[in-house]
């Protein structure tokens, strides 16, 4: 949280300084965006946060490897799985461990299911924010559908932390992915509902086209990933640059758009739900019926239940995981994933103790946030919810 | 410590090296990923060679982070990771500086994603940086005394 005052008034003596946030529902959590406003039109403006600041980053320095990983649901609380992805993959690179192939496709699986239920979200409340009511409820049906899936694999709807280190916590259960394919089944048609309703709205296009315009060259000056860059016509995915998780055997397009206008970042978010499900039915086809979830190692990785009811050795590991930790060779690496908001960087530095010694979460809606007032500056107040809805952001991993 | 043979043949370090030859203090390598060490003095040049030279073309700053190695001196380790969209390359840079005099140069007028960076860095490390248009606290209040992220401050903070 900053000053209370703009820092560089443009001096105009016809100008008002309008508060926005950290009360508004249109902010998507606790932001505060001042403007400086001549008449409708926004002058200047300053984002202003801070007030989910939790100190995560802190916290995870003060818990052991594993413990870490329910800290990281709670930055982005949209996409849980996501950040558990990135995090659990950091630790491994850090450990140089190998995650078997039937986990890979599970966190494969489930991770664009996240993609999925996090567009979904963001459909629904900027569409409310537009004054469409019935999109969103519509939105949250089908999340709902998903987040079953979650809560039936992981026991939880949101704060999921079911990646964990060297694989995934439990065997799903049986009957999964029938349900999974149920949703896959009748999402296609529900997805068409929401364009009849959306799409060639004439509302909803003189709301969004046209609007918070930003260029490919400056999107990359200003470090904007995901959707909101690849709506400028840059089709950098992390998915397809740096893969990990054995993405590179999935077939995915990354679509783009080169209008670079709120409108092009819908259609953009609408299209990449459409990608998701093809790399859903691909990983259903591909996840074996059955095989380990988890690597073999010793002392990082849990020993499996019924080994430990027969064996010493796995008990003492149990055991030490549990109460000590283990300790990763020192070095740090930096690892990132596409996250439904764009890249998603965990850097993670081990000193050799039990603990991570420094953890920096790179968030997607931290950096893209700082684009808002290049979007909205010059333009009319009503436009600046229109921006801030479609660049997607999350406070809980804005502030951290 | 002794460079080990092929990092003195990566192409990024040569380029550097040839470039100017105190651009690359050190170069590590760990877990396939490449860390260049870059003097104080020359980061902001070496910056501007990364971000501009095209076939380096370093132009999308995803992250710069910050870390606290106290007690040891040069306590504060800066890490810059960029990528090169046009090679898909990736790549860190990092820079280290002493607790008594903890000032770098800003990246802002190279990669403008960096200033919020920056301002985090200034939040919770301390650590200065000359040049930055608006170097002000990011996620703290504006009265917050110290520094959350260092490592001599507890994490339930002062009491």
């Amino acid at each position: 949280m900053s000053s209370t005052t703009i820092n560089t008034p443009t001096g105009a003596a016809r100008t008002m300084v309008l508060n926005m946030g950290p009360q508004h529902p249109s902010t998507h959590g606790v932001l505060r965006v001042l403007l400086e406003l001549d008449g409708e039109t926004v002058v200047k403006a300053v984002p202003d946060m801070g007030y989910l600041h939790t100190g995560i980053e802190k916290s995870c320095e003060a818990k052991t490897y594993s413990q870490a990983i329910t800290l990281t649901d709670r930055l982005d609380y949209l996409a849980p799985l996501s950040n558990n992805l990135c995090y659990c993959l950091a630790v491994e690179k850090l450990l140089g461990l190998e995650v078997p192939k039937r986990a890979q496709y599970i966190r494969v699986l489930l991770t664009e299911l996240t993609r999925i239920a996090s567009h979904l979200v963001w459909l629904g409340t900027h569409a409310i924010d537009m004054g469409a009511m019935s999109v969103f409820l519509y939105c949250f049906r089908e999340r709902e559908d998903v987040l079953k899936i979650f809560e039936m694999v992981s026991g939880q709807r949101m704060m999921t932390s079911y990646f964990r280190i060297g694989g995934i916590a439990l065997e799903p259960p049986p009957g999964w992915l029938e349900r999974v394919a149920r949703f896959v089944n009748v999402f296609p048609s529900r997805l068409a509902e929401y364009e009849d309703l959306l799409t060639r709205n004439r509302i909803w296009l003189s709301r969004l086209r046209g609007i918070g315009i930003i260029d490919s060259e400056t999107a990359i000056a200003m470090g904007i990933t995901g959707p909101s860059l690849r709506s400028t016509g840059v089709a950098y995915d992390v998915r397809k640059f740096f893969p990990y998780s054995s993405y590179d055997e999935f077939d995915f397009d990354v679509p783009t758009n080169t209008e670079g206008d709120c409108f092009a970042r819908y259609l953009l978010r609408v299209a990449e739900m459409k990608e998701s499900l093809k790399i859903v039915r691909q990983a259903m086809g591909k996840v074996p019926a059955s095989g380990a979830i988890r690597t073999e190692a010793p002392g990082i990785v849990p020993p499996q239940r019924e080994k430990m009811k027969t064996e010493m050795e796995a008990l003492i590991y149990h055991f030490k995981i549990f109460t000590e930790g283990f300790s990763p060779p020192p070095g740090e690496v930096y690892q990132r994933i596409e996250s439904p908001r764009g890249e998603l960087g965990f850097f993670v530095a081990s000193d050799g103790s039990p603990k991570p010694y420094r953890v920096k979460v790179r968030s997607p809606s931290f950096v893209n946030l700082q684009a808002l007032p290049k979007l909205i500056e010059g333009r009319m107040i009503a436009d600046v919810v229109a921006c801030i809805g479609t660049i997607d952001i999350v406070l809980g991993e804005v502030d951290r | 410590m002794a460079e080990p043979e092929e990092l003195q043949q990566d192409p990024i370090v040569q380029r550097l090296r040839a470039w100017d030859a105190q651009a690359v203090a050190e170069a590590l390598d760990f877990r396939g990923e490449c860390t260049i060490v870059v003097p104080r003095s020359h980061l902001r040049r070496v910056a501007e060679l990364l971000a501009g030279a095209p076939d380096l073309a370093f132009n999308l700053l995803s992250d710069v982070t910050g870390v606290d190695c106290f007690p040891v001196e040069p306590r504060f380790e800066l890490n810059y990771h960029m990528i090169s969209i046009g090679h898909r390359a990736a790549l860190r840079v990092r820079v280290r500086v002493h607790g008594s005099d903890p000032v770098v140069p800003s990246v802002t007028q190279v990669w403008p994603t960096a200033n919020w960076h920056e301002r985090e860095i200034f939040d919770l490390f301390g650590v200065r940086f000359e040049g930055h248009p608006d170097l002000r606290r990011i996620l703290m209040p504006e009265d917050w005394e110290g520094h959350p992220l260092r490592k001599d401050y507890p994490v339930e903070g002062y009491r």
